[in-house]
C-alpha cells in the first residue's frame, strides 16, 4: 500500500520526465506503476461534499491505444478525467502522467472538455479559441498577433478536423458538431502525448463523428494515447482498442475483444437489461467487421 | 389609496420640479434685458438655468481650468472602467463592481473616522479615505468568495447579503460621523452620489495614474483575462494560475470602484464598469474590439456627462454620466451592427422572406410533378405548366394574402411570370430554384426519417421548420446518402402522399 506523502512527491516531481522514462526502460519489471504508462492511477478517490464519487481507481493506460471510458450516467466518467488534470480535488490516491505528476507534464496532455462547460457565446471566433491551446508556448504579457508561427499552426489544426474554412466564424455561429471540432483542434494544437476527451461524440452530427474517429486513429498511429469518455456503447468495439468500464469502481479495463462483454456490461450498468440485450448482439461480431 | 393628499404633493412636487428650468430660463431673459452683464457660473453653482450662448462655448471649448481637470480625471476613469468592465461582464461577474462600490462605505466612515481622531480637521484627506475604501472593498470581496466556498449560498444570494451589510454598516457610521462635534463632516456624502465637481487637480493625478496602472495592466494579461473568462477549467489546465489572474482582477474592479467614487458615487459606480461593456457587445463578436469599444464609450459617456453638468451645474454629474451611458446603451442596443435588435429584425425578415419564397417554388415544383404523372420531370415540363391562382392556393394551407404577397415578390425576383390569362409559369431561373429547393426538401425529409424516427406521414411539417437553415456540410452528407440511395435518380421522390386534390381542382 502506497502512501501518498508530500516528500515522495516532491521526489518524483525533481525528476525531468525524459530522465525518468530512460531510467525506467531498463528497471521497468521493478516499477509498480511504469513510467512508460501515459497515465497511470493508483488509489485514487474522489468526493464531492463527503459523498464518494469514485472509490478507489487503480489503472494504467497503456501506449498507443484508444481507450473508452464506459459506464451509466453518474458513474464518475468526467470527474475522473477532471480529478486526473487536477480540476477536483482527490481525496486519495496518485496520478502520474509518463511517470511524473500532472503538473510537471501539462504540456504533454491534451484535454477536450465537454462541449457545455463554456459559454459559446462568448466573443472570440474559431481560430482563436484553438489558439488558446499555445497561450502558455507564447508565454506571459506578449500578444498573440506578434507570432504568425503560432497562427499558422492553429489553422493547420483546424485543417485536421475540416473546420479550416470556418476559422474566422464567430464561435456561436457553429454548429454543435462543429464547436465540438474546435476543441479537439483546441487539444491537438498542442501536440500532446496523451489525450482526455470529455463526450467528443455527444450530439455531433455525421461529419463530426467521421471527423473525430478519423483524428482519433491518426493520434493512435503516430503512437499516442487517448482516453475518450464515450456514451455510444454500440460504437465502442469499431472506435476503440482498450475499454475501461468504470461505475464508480473500476469495473473491468483491457482490450476491447476481451473486456467489452456482455457480462462486465451488465456489471456496469446494474439493472438495464433491455439495453444489454440490444448490444449483446453487437458483441458476437468480430471486432473490425461492422 | 391613490388621491391621498400626500401623493397629490408628491405629484405637484414632480411637476414643479419638472417646469423649474423653463421658469428659470424666462426670469434669465428678463433679467439679462435689465441688466446685459456676463455672469459665468462655475462646477460648483447649483442654480438651474439654460446655459447661455458664451457660457456653452466656455464649456465646450473648454476654457475652465477647472473643467478641464474634471473631464480629464473622469474621462480617464470611464475609459479604463469600460476595459475592465468588459472582462468582468464576460466573467458573468457584473454585480462584483456593484458590491465593491457598496462594501467601501464602511472603509470610508472609519478611515474618516481614524483620521479625525488621530489629527482633528484632516478627516477628508483624500488619499487615506480611498486607502480605507479600498479596503473595505476587498474585504467586501473576500467576504463573497468565503461564503460562496463554506457554505452552499448561491451566487446571486452572495452578492445580495454582503452588499447590503456593508451599505448598512456604511450608513450607520455615517450617522455616527454626523453627530462628531468637527464640522468637518460635509461634504463626505459626496461619495454616496457622487460629485465630479469636487474633483480637483491632485485628485486628478491619483485617478489618471491608478487608471493607467489599470489599462496597462489590461493590456498586458489580455490573453491570460480572455482565456480565463472563455474556459476557466481549460485555462487551470494549461497551467495558468487562475486564482492569481482571478485576484488582479479583481483588484482592477476594486482600484476602478474605488478611484470612481468621487467622481459618479458608490452606488452609480457599477453603471460604469458594465453599461459602456454590454453596449460593445451589440457592435462586434471580437474579444479585442469590444474592449476597445467599450473603453471608447466609457470615455465618451463619462466625458458628455461632465460637459453637461457643467452646462447644468445642479445636475450631478455622476447621474449624468450613466444616464448618457445608458442613451448609448440604447442606441447601441438598436443600431448594433452585429447583434442590435433591428439588425436581427432584419436576418429574421429576410429569412421569413426566404422561407416563403421556398413554399411558394415548392407549390409550383409540386403541383407540376403531380400533373406530369412520368417518372422524371424535365426542365421543360417546369416552365411549360400554366398553373392558377386557386391551384397553388389549393397546394398548401395559406391564406390568399399571403399567396399573392408571395407571388408578387416571386415576380419582381423573375422566378415567376404572370401570363394574360392570369395564370402563373415558372421562368428559367425560377425553375432551377424550385428544383433545388425541392430536392433540399426532399433530402432533409429523408435525414429526419432515417435519422430522428420520424414517421414519413410528418416529416413534411418538421422538414419544414428546419430546412431553411441548413447547413452547407450538412447537404453535402445528405448529397453523398442521397447518391447512394437513389444511385439513378436526381430528385427523391417525396416520401409521403402529395395532396392530389390541389391538381383535380383547375
Amino acid at each position: 500500500m502506497l502512501t501518498n506523502t508530500p516528500s515522495g512527491t516532491a521526489s518524483e516531481a525533481d525528476k525531468p520526465a525524459e530522465v525518468s522514462q530512460i531510467d525506467n526502460a531498463n528497471v521497468e519489471p521493478v516499477v509498480e506503476h511504469p513510467s512508460s504508462s501515459p497515465l497511470s492511477i493508483h488509489d485514487m478517490t474522489v468526493a464531492y461534499h463527503r459523498t464518494p464519487v469514485i472509490w478507489d481507481i487503480d489503472y494504467n493506460a497503456p501506449r498507443g491505444k484508444l481507450v473508452a471510458i464506459v459506464g451509466p450516467n453518474g458513474a464518475g466518467k468526467t470527474t475522473l478525467i477532471k480529478a486526473v488534470l487536477g480540476l477536483v480535488p482527490k481525496a486519495s490516491g496518485r496520478v502520474q502522467i509518463f511517470g511524473a505528476p500532472y503538473k510537471k507534464q501539462r504540456r504533454r496532455v491534451g484535454y477536450v472538455p465537454q462541449r457545455e462547460s463554456v459559454d459559446w457565446d462568448f466573443p472570440i471566433n474559431a481560430l482563436e479559441v484553438v489558439m488558446m491551446g499555445l497561450y502558455r508556448e507564447i508565454g506571459w504579457c506578449k500578444p498573440v498577433f506578434l507570432f504568425p508561427k503560432y497562427r499558422a499552426a492553429a489553422l493547420e489544426a483546424l485543417r485536421r478536423v475540416g473546420m479550416a474554412d470556418y476559422a474566422r466564424r464567430q464561435i456561436s455561429q457553429l454548429s454543435g458538431g462543429q464547436q465540438q471540432r474546435v476543441f479537439l483542434a483546441r487539444a491537438l494544437v498542442q501536440d500532446a502525448d496523451l489525450y482526455l476527451m470529455d463526450e467528443p461524440f455527444a450530439g455531433v452530427d455525421a461529419a463530426t463523428e467521421r471527423a473525430i474517429v478519423d483524428i482519433l486513429r491518426d493520434l493512435r498511429t503516430s503512437g499516442k494515447t487517448a482516453l475518450v469518455v464515450h456514451h455510444d456503447l454500440q460504437t465502442v468495439p469499431e472506435y476503440f482498442d482498450h475499454v475501461m468500464l468504470l461505475n464508480m469502481r473500476l469495473v473491468a479495463t483491457g482490450p476491447t475483444e476481451t473486456t467489452f462483454t456482455t457480462e462486465n456490461l451488465r456489471k456496469t450498468y446494474g439493472g438495464k437489461l433491455a439495453l444489454l440485450d440490444q448490444v449483446g448482439h453487437i458483441m458476437t461480431m468480430p471486432p473490425g467487421e461492422k | 389609496m391613490i388621491c391621498s393628499p400626500r401623493a397629490l404633493t408628491t405629484v405637484t412636487l414632480l411637476l414643479a420640479l419638472l417646469a423649474f428650468p423653463s421658469a428659470q430660463v424666462s426670469a434669465q431673459t428678463n433679467v439679462h434685458a435689465a441688466k446685459p452683464t456676463t455672469e459665468f457660473r462655475t462646477l460648483a453653482d447649483t442654480r438651474t438655468a439654460w446655459p447661455t450662448r458664451e457660457k456653452f462655448l466656455r464649456v465646450v471649448t473648454l476654457r475652465d481650468y477647472t473643467t478641464r481637470w474634471v473631464l480629464l480625471g473622469t474621462v480617464v476613469l470611464g475609459t479604463c472602467a469600460g476595459m475592465v468592465g468588459t472582462f468582468m461582464l464576460l466573467r458573468k461577474r457584473a454585480l462584483v463592481g456593484d458590491v465593491v462600490g457598496h462594501a467601501s462605505l464602511p472603509g470610508i466612515a472609519i478611515a474618516f473616522i481614524v483620521m479625525e481622531a488621530m489629527n482633528p480637521g484632516s478627516g477628508k484627506w483624500l488619499p487615506g479615505l480611498l486607502v480605507g475604501a479600498f479596503t473595505s472593498g476587498v474585504a467586501g470581496i473576500l467576504c463573497t468568495v468565503a461564503i460562496r466556498r463554506y457554505t452552499r449560498i448561491k451566487e446571486d444570494a452572495t452578492l445580495a447579503i454582503v452588499l447590503s451589510i456593508f451599505f448598512g454598516v456604511g450608513i450607520a457610521l455615517f450617522t455616527i460621523i454626523q453627530n462628531i462635534p468637527s464640522g468637518n463632516q460635509a461634504g463626505l456624502n459626496n461619495f454616496i452620489y457622487g460629485a465630479a465637481y469636487a474633483i480637483v487637480d491632485t485628485d486628478v493625478y491619483v485617478i489618471t495614474g491608478a487608471a493607467t496602472a489599470a489599462l496597462v495592466l489590461c493590456v498586458c494579461l489580455f490573453k491570460e483575462f480572455s482565456i480565463l473568462c472563455f474556459d476557466e477549467g481549460y485555462a487551470t489546465t494549461q497551467g495558468w494560475p487562475v486564482t492569481a489572474l482571478d485576484i488582479a482582477m479583481m483588484l482592477l474592479v476594486v482600484v476602478v470602484t474605488v478611484i470612481g467614487l468621487q467622481s459618479v458615487g458608490l452606488i452609480l459606480v457599477v453603471a460604469l464598469l458594465i453599461i459602456p461593456a454590454a453596449a460593445a457587445r451589440f457592435w462586434t463578436d471580437k474579444l479585442f474590439q469590444m474592449t476597445c469599444i467599450s473603453a471608447t464609450l466609457g470615455g465618451f459617456s463619462s466625458g458628455t456627462g461632465v460637459l453637461a453638468s457643467a452646462l447644468f451645474p445642479s445636475l450631478p454629474a455622476g447621474a449624468v454620466i450613466v444616464v448618457f451611458g445608458g442613451f448609448v446603451f440604447l442606441l447601441s442596443m438598436f443600431f448594433g451592427p452585429r447583434r442590435g435588435v433591428i439588425r436581427r429584425a432584419y436576418v429574421q425578415w429576410r429569412l421569413r422572406g426566404r422561407v416563403g419564397r421556398h413554399h411558394v417554388m415548392r407549390a409550383f415544383y409540386e403541383f407540376i410533378e403531380l400533373a406530369v404523372e412520368t417518372e422524371t420531370i424535365t426542365p421543360e415540363d417546369l416552365t411549360n405548366h400554366e398553373i392558377s391562382f386557386q391551384q397553388l392556393l389549393a397546394m398548401r394551407s395559406w391564406s390568399p394574402v399571403r399567396l399573392k404577397r408571395q407571388l408578387f415578390i416571386a415576380t419582381l425576383k423573375r422566378l415567376v411570370e404572370r401570363l394574360p390569362s392570369s395564370h402563373y409559369r415558372l421562368t428559367e431561373k425560377g425553375a432551377e430554384y424550385a428544383y433545388h429547393v425541392v430536392r433540399n426538401h426532399r433530402l432533409w425529409e429523408m435525414y429526419l426519417i432515417q435519422y430522428a424516427d420520424i414517421a414519413p406521414t410528418h416529416v413534411d411539417r418538421d422538414a419544414d421548420e428546419i430546412e431553411h437553415i441548413l447547413d452547407p456540410e450538412l447537404i453535402q452528407e445528405l448529397n453523398m446518402r442521397l447518391s447512394q440511395e437513389y444511385p439513378q435518380m436526381e430528385m427523391p421522390p417525396s416520401p409521403h402522399l402529395l395532396d392530389r386534390a390541389a391538381v383535380a381542382s383547375n
